[in-house]
């Protein structure tokens, strides 16, 4: 799937070697300012690193066309961005980004069951809390179905019990269909309860790599 | 026709009376412009005067390099105003991509304006060519400046809603199109409000200079008509090529949002 090599970016990250395995939950963990989210934006190739080498699937990511890279790897902002409309506006917008053909509601209101957002299709989303904003964002993830989920702190605005529900959810839904989930979490907790390999990133480098934690 | 009333020198200075009322006024009310007003009553005569007789000069000897310098200084000038009034630092690709889109706009739609609409001939008779190049220039300028203010605004403000539409996969011109539509929007709108309330609201000055010269409301309101249309024509293509080339600059090859 990922692999990194002799990947500098500024003086916010340097790593030597990382794969990342493809269909498996890989947790990133480490204190706020260690590189996490600017590792995830290298990955969906938002910015570009200043040496070394990137590649997805043994291709180097500089070779990718960047919008089918962003289309088979989605990524979502710890801060969820949330554009002007509805909730059900906001779920299409992601279809319509990626060109894909638009769904109905019946399956709109199933992606928000699944975050667990009991809001109306026609509510106006600049009214929802932060929490339930995470949670349309994720919801818009989700709906586009790509072969891998890039998510920063998805779950940073929920009360503990929500995250729980939510990163459960996240989990089995990437088992069920075999994809690859790459979380950036501040949860020690959660990264070893629910991930198979666990990055932890300090001053911008890799200092633990744990495989196989189920 | 009615004749024209010839302007005597004393009467010109009459005309001045206007300044000193409202810098008498001005004085009264302690508002602290007099300098402001008498230096631009000043600039704007003498400016008018030389260009009054360099227009006189080139009507009297038409050549075709004069024209062309005249629509030359005019461009430069023109570039020069807008990047100098953009509020915020712009990219040196952006300023190219100004300086393109003024040209080709506004000499495409002149050379289609003189040589289509009124068929003028020669075809650098500065008689028609050095006033509409004027109006075509100064109007596209004005919308290019208020386009460029509006993009640069939008993408900065607006960031973290463009970099959020391509990490859903959106390309570069999907993930930037409100504000290339917002910014082609507010350069365009005071072209169309001021057609929108022409004749009604305000008389256009060409027209009245037009009439107040004695010639025809009917033929000055044609030449109205065309014009308005032809900055209309102006003002759209070049704003058009600057907000479709223009927001390309905020992205690199690897189609990542450069702010």
């Amino acid at each position: 799937m990922f692999s990194l090599n002799n990947v500098r970016f500024n003086n916010i990250l340097d790593i030597k070697h990382l794969k990342i395995p493809s269909n498996k939950v890989t947790c990133i963990v480490g204190e706020s300012g260690s590189g996490k989210s600017t590792l995830l934006r290298l990955l969906n190739n938002l910015i570009s690193c200043d040496s070394g080498e990137i590649s997805f699937n043994d291709r180097p990511l500089s070779t990718i066309n960047s919008v089918e890279l962003r289309r088979t790897i989605v990524m979502l902002p710890q801060q969820p961005v949330i554009f002007p409309g509805t909730v059900k506006d906001n779920l299409l917008i992601g279809l319509k980004f990626a060109e894909k053909p638009l769904v109905d509601e019946e399956k709109l209101r199933q992606i928000l069951r699944m975050v667990s957002l009991s809001k109306e299709l026609y509510e106006d989303s600049d009214k929802l809390s932060g929490g339930e904003k995470q949670r349309l964002a994720l919801a818009r993830v989700i709906l586009l179905d790509p072969e891998v989920f890039l998510l920063d702190e998805p779950s940073s605005a929920l009360d503990e019990e929500t995250e729980r529900i939510i990163v459960e959810m996240l989990v089995a839904y990437t088992k069920d269909t075999n994809k690859t989930l790459i979380m950036v979490t501040h949860s020690k907790k959660v990264a070893k309860d629910y991930s198979d390999n666990i990055i932890e990133i300090n001053q911008g480098k890799v200092v633990n790599y744990t495989e196989d934690q189920v | 026709m009615i004749s024209v009333i010839d302007l005597q020198l004393w009467q010109m200075i009459a005309a001045y009376v206007f300044v000193l009322v409202l810098m008498l006024i001005t004085k009264l009310k302690g508002i602290p412009r007099e300098k402001e007003i008498l230096i631009a009553s000043v600039r704007m005569t003498i400016q008018l005067i030389l260009t009054g007789y360099i227009l006189v000069y080139l009507f009297d000897a038409p050549s075709p390099l004069y024209t062309i310098l005249i629509l030359m200084i005019m461009e430069i000038f023109s570039v020069y105003n807008i990047i100098k009034r953009t509020k915020t630092a712009i990219s040196p690709k952006l300023k190219q991509i100004i300086a393109f889109s003024m040209i080709i706009g506004t000499v495409s739609c002149l050379l289609f304006f003189l040589l289509v609409v009124i068929q003028i001939s020669p075809w650098y008779d500065p008689q028609y060519f050095i006033p509409i190049a004027g109006m075509l220039i100064g109007n596209s300028m004005t919308g290019i400046s208020l386009g460029v203010n509006r993009l640069v605004d939008g993408m900065q403000k607006q960031k973290y809603l463009v970099e959020g539409a391509l990490m859903l996969g959106a390309t570069p011109r999907t993930a930037a199109k409100q504000i290339v539509d917002d910014a082609f929007d507010s350069a365009i709108l005071p072209t169309i409000n001021s057609m929108v309330g022409m004749g009604i609201v305000f008389l256009p000055g060409m027209m009245t200079g037009q009439i107040l010269s004695g010639i025809s409301p009917i033929t000055a309101i044609e030449y109205q008509i065309a014009v308005m249309l032809g900055i209309l024509g102006s003002v759209t293509l070049t704003v058009i090529l600057f907000v479709q080339l223009g927001y390309k600059t905020f992205f690199n090859e690897q189609q990542q949002l450069k702010i």
